[in-house]
């Protein structure tokens, strides 16, 4: 599958989707630690692909949605940012109403 | 001209800026004595009215395509005069004077 319907499929098919560096129990970067853990904190399910060990995403993912950096986190189906926009998310209690939207439209 | 002042310069001409704070924060990585790797971005503009976070970073990050793309990592906050009053309880702090005037 070309790497730009992979991306969408992961987005479309996970409520809530994180592009990171590493894993989210074994970050690799800081930023994609801080939103990772931002995600775990909602309680729900997330998907999440680690860039460093898939560097086709790496290198394609920023013209997807036209963003440069990483993490990207995406809920149900969008762009909401990067780490500095899901962390202010999360101590704002935004990120846990999205998150739970997006997890029972998917549900 | 070093990193941060072009990033400094490039923010100054393409935003309405109440308050900007651009902090070079490469020595808190592991990388060589020299690099410039690592900054933050402290923008509070009321170009941001009205806008969602998503938005304001795209403007950002289209601003500094060139810097963001020489850098490993540019962390960013963003919020109009009126939001930072509500967060921090005041207007923002004008720096210090640091004897340039001298």
């Amino acid at each position: 599958m070309d790497v730009m319907d992979r991306i969408k499929q992961a987005v479309e098919e996970n409520a809530v989707m994180i592009f990171m560096k590493g894993e989210p129990k074994m970050p690799m970067c800081g930023f994609s630690s801080q939103a990772a853990q931002a995600l775990m904190a909602c309680g729900k399910e997330f998907g999440y692909c680690n860039v460093i060990a898939d560097q086709e995403v790496m290198a394609n993912l920023p013209r997807f949605a036209d963003w440069p950096t990483f993490p990207q986190i995406y809920i149900g189906g969008e762009l909401i940012g990067g780490a500095d926009i899901t962390v202010e998310l999360s101590q704002n209690g935004e990120l846990q109403k999205m998150v739970d939207a997006a997890s029972v439209a998917k549900a | 001209m070093n990193m941060q002042t072009q990033i400094e310069a490039k923010l100054n001409q393409s935003f309405n800026i109440n308050f900007l704070e651009v902090v070079n924060e490469t020595h808190m990585h592991n990388v060589p004595a020299d690099a410039e790797s690592h900054f933050k971005v402290t923008l509070v503009s009321n170009d941001f009215e009205g806008k969602m976070l998503v938005a304001r970073h795209r403007m950002i990050n289209k601003t500094l395509a060139e810097e963001i793309s020489n850098i490993h990592a540019l962390a960013l906050h963003t919020m109009t005069e009126e939001e930072y009053f509500k967060k921090f309880g005041k207007i923002p702090e004008s720096p210090q004077c640091m004897g340039g005037g001298a």
